[in-house]
């Protein structure tokens, strides 16, 4: 099984005609993901790769069902692109644009909650369910998808897109398969952080232990610490922490929009310390996971 | 300083038609192709950038353009048909 | 970006906040003592830098007469604080406070909505407050879809027990901070302390504002007001002229990210990429006892010509011996066109990539390709079977020798 998306999961691409979206299209049809329409405004009646492309979600929602759309478009249209999704009662998007203002993220959650929707990102590759679907530029083309990512056990998180398939192709080829990989995003405010995405890991039977990638900044990790306390989780985590020299830097800006150290609780060493309370196992290097995740599951 | 990693070649013929020269301008991603009055150029400088996406063999009778690796084993990028 | 306190200010003053008299920057002692002047009484003097800790060093000093402020401006504009040298000092009026708040705006990850926070104990850290006078502070979000309403500010003021007449003063300034926030892309507005005279008024003795990155380019009216560059980025040290050329390099094309350089002051160069991927390979080659030049980021498929400029650039600079070309695996940047611009960045300067690339670990889309390239040119690579923390490894090997 897998969480957020399967094999049946219909969706569309905001801003499909776009070069980065064109890509994306062929990646995901590849892959075997059912992309039912694309939007770009003024392109109705063109196609991409064999799927139609509309002027409004509506045309598509209207005609069928729509379960995820991807939001592919410049930073100043995103906000209202995610909002027509959410008026079309599309249930998960996933935004990857990135450099969005953080006030006008925060609408676009605040009105997804409202919806009862869920926003995956922004500045992030999406979602991918191995043999199942693939939402997003996760993995890139589908051959090159199917080396890295493969059917398992193993739920990924991650707040780096890049070090997404770097950690599945490591828990591949180690024979941990994935069950679903998450690039949740890099910004400091995102739709979905690892304690919102637990619960539906939590729920999916398949699913046996978790591996996320963290960064300085931000309370996303402690937010998980909290969670996994809290509702004594049955699923063993490790984590990956990356920037660990950034700790000497404070107000340096590295990496992704979020990653900066602010104050204590944003440091490397103050998460460590925090996740590793929770019971969270910390992979000193990204070979190390594997090992620590048999270990943790009593397979070793 | 010259292209390390690809050359482009155009049929002598082919360069002279003015209706695939113009063509393999627009097609291709990188601006390798250029027209400067009339003729046909291959911009040395954008040599380099080449994307091997195969548009510009398929903007041109096939053989007619061929698209050079200077590095590896297989060499030549040709259409056949 | 963090805003200079003068700014802030200035901010803070075009919205109807009140500020202390007379409150100006100076750039030279003389413009000190033309304001100390103006004001006509006794002022404070405060150096203008980003960083923090300005009091300790001695940054701000007090003088009761124009003289004394000239020679209170000349000492200020004089130091260098953490390294940073003013550029400017600030001038005003000062009086006989009663009693010190704070109050702020900022974002709150976990409920993804701007937090507005208040305590009746200001101008010591607000953390401080929260750890050991928890009844002292309130906290509110608000939502960014909700107009913002000033019965919002005024829970939050009551909330630590003020009433009387200092509420609705207090209300009415923390309802301007908030919507100062909202509508200019802060992610932290604060006036810390934020000071009750002995007369009754309000006024801001000290301001932070932080704008985010995103919100500059529908902001530039307001920057143009303040007269702050667009371009101007301001990390927590001014940059050097190695990551003023990284720029350069990064802003010659449109085709993915070849920038973000930081300089170090190491042997080993650095070509990595991409956010997440660079951070773990930094920690990598420092674990392995290896010394970077440099910070750097690529992603987003960069040209041919953009990571040969990079490539220069960093093999360009002072004690640099040999570069490592390292990323996590990649879908979207495209390893042949990484290979052609290193390789092509040694070969431009004379040198041979075998001997200066020390090793070459991106594996990913068009893999084939680019080890075809790295093999063509004797280039020490590896594969997605190498990890990233090994082939560090064997890069800072290879700088023993060097
Ligand atoms: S293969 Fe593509 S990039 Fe290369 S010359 Fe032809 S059209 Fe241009």
């Amino acid at each position: 099984m897998s969480i957020l998306i399967s094999k049946d999961t219909t969706f569309i691409i905001q801003g499909i005609t776009g070069r980065e979206a064109v890509n994306m299209t062929r990646e995901c049809l590849d892959y075997g993901s059912k992309i039912v329409g694309g939007v770009t405004p003024g392109r109705a009646g063109r196609e991409i790769y064999g799927v139609p492309v509309y002027d409004t979600v509506q045309a598509i929602t209207s005609k069928t069902r729509v379960d995820g759309s991807i939001v592919c478009v410049p930073p100043a249209f995103t906000r209202d692109a995610v909002f027509e999704a959410l008026a079309g009662g599309i249930q998960i998007i996933v935004i990857v644009t990135e450099r969005i203002p953080r006030f006008e993220v925060a609408q676009m959650v605040e009105m997804a909650k409202a919806k009862g929707a869920r926003i995956i990102g922004p500045n992030c590759l999406g979602v991918l369910s191995p043999d199942e679907a693939k939402l997003g530029g996760l993995g890139g083309r589908a051959v090159d998808a199917k080396k890295a990512f493969t059917k398992g056990p193993i739920g990924v998180m991650s707040r780096s897109g890049g070090m997404t398939t770097e950690m599945c192709n490591t828990l591949t080829a180690a024979g941990l398969g994935q069950s679903t990989a998450v690039s949740i995003g890099g910004d400091a405010i995102i739709g979905s952080t690892y304690a919102d995405l637990m619960p539906l890991f939590e729920a999916d039977q398949e699913t046996k232990a978790i591996v996320i990638y963290c960064e300085p900044g931000g309370r996303m990790e402690a937010e998980l610490a909290a969670y996994v306390v809290e509702k004594n989780s049955r699923l063993p985590i490790v984590a990956f922490m990356a920037g660990r020299f950034m700790d000497e830097m404070p107000g340096m800006r590295f990496g992704h929009a979020g990653t900066i150290v602010e104050g204590k609780a944003d440091t490397t060493a103050d998460k460590i310390e925090g996740i590793e309370a929770a019971g969270i196992s910390v992979a000193e290097r990204i070979e190390d996971i594997p090992g620590l995740v048999k270990q943790r599951l009593g397979m070793s | 300083m010259a292209a390390l990693f690809i050359d482009v070649e155009v049929d002598a013929n082919i360069a002279k038609d003015a209706d695939i020269a113009a063509k393999l301008v627009e097609v291709c991603p990188v601006n390798i192709f250029a027209k400067t009055n009339g003729d046909l150029q291959i911009v040395e400088d954008n040599l380099d950038e080449c994307v091997l996406c195969e548009l510009c063999l398929n903007a041109a009778p096939a053989g007619k353009v061929k698209v050079k690796k200077l590095y590896g084993p297989k060499q030549v990028l040709v259409r056949k048909d | 970006m963090r805003f200079y306190e003068f700014e802030s200010k200035k901010l803070f003053g075009m919205k109807g906040i009140p500020l202390p008299s007379g409150s100006r920057v100076a750039k030279s002692a003389a413009e000190a003592k033309e304001i100390a002047a103006s004001i006509g009484g006794p002022v404070v003097l405060k150096s203008q830098v980003l960083s923090g800790g300005r009091m300790k060093a001695g940054g701000v000093l007090f003088a009761d007469t124009p003289d004394e402020a000239v020679a209170a401006a000349e000492k200020i504009l004089a130091l260098e604080i953490n390294g940073h040298a003013p550029v400017g000092v600030l001038v005003e009026g000062r009086a006989p406070i009663d009693q010190e708040y704070y109050v702020g705006v900022t974002w709150d990850g976990f409920a993804r909505q701007p937090v507005m926070i208040f305590s009746d104990m200001g101008g010591i850290d607000i953390e401080e407050v929260a750890e050991k006078h928890p009844e002292h502070i309130a906290k509110r979000n608000f939502s960014t879809l909700a107009p913002f309403s000033e019965f919002m500010a005024k829970e939050l003021v009551a909330a630590v027990g003020v009433s009387g007449g200092e509420l609705n003063k207090l209300t009415q300034i923390t309802t301007r901070l908030a919507r100062t926030f909202i509508e200019h892309g802060l992610t932290l507005a604060e006036i810390n302390p934020l000071a009750r005279l002995a007369d009754g008024t309000f006024v801001c003795l000290d301001g932070h504002v932080d704008m985010e990155d995103e919100a500059r380019d529908g902001q530039k009216a307001l920057l143009a007001k303040l007269e702050i560059d667009p371009q101007e980025k301001r990390q927590a040290r001014p940059p050097t002229k190695f990551e003023q050329d990284g720029v350069v390099v990064d802003s010659a094309d449109h085709r993915g990210v070849a920038g973000n350089v930081v300089e170090f002051d190491g042997d080993l160069g650095l070509v990595i990429g991409a956010g997440g991927g660079s951070l773990t390979l930094f920690d990598a080659v420092r674990k392995h006892g290896g010394r970077p030049a440099n910070y750097c980021e690529i992603g987003g498929n960069p040209s041919v010509s953009k990571a040969c400029n990079l490539t220069k650039l960093i093999l360009s600079k002072p004690g640099v011996k040999k570069i490592a070309v390292m990323m996590n695996v990649v879908s979207n940047t495209r390893v042949d066109i990484v290979a052609r611009g290193v390789v092509k960045g040694c070969v431009e300067l004379g040198f041979d990539p075998a001997e200066k690339i020390a090793i070459f670990r991106i594996p990913g889309s068009w893999e084939g390709d680019g080890f075809q390239i790295l093999e063509h040119y004797g280039v020490e690579y590896c594969d997605r079977s190498v990890s990233m923390f090994e082939a560090a490894g064997r890069a800072v090997a290879k700088m023993k020798d060097a």
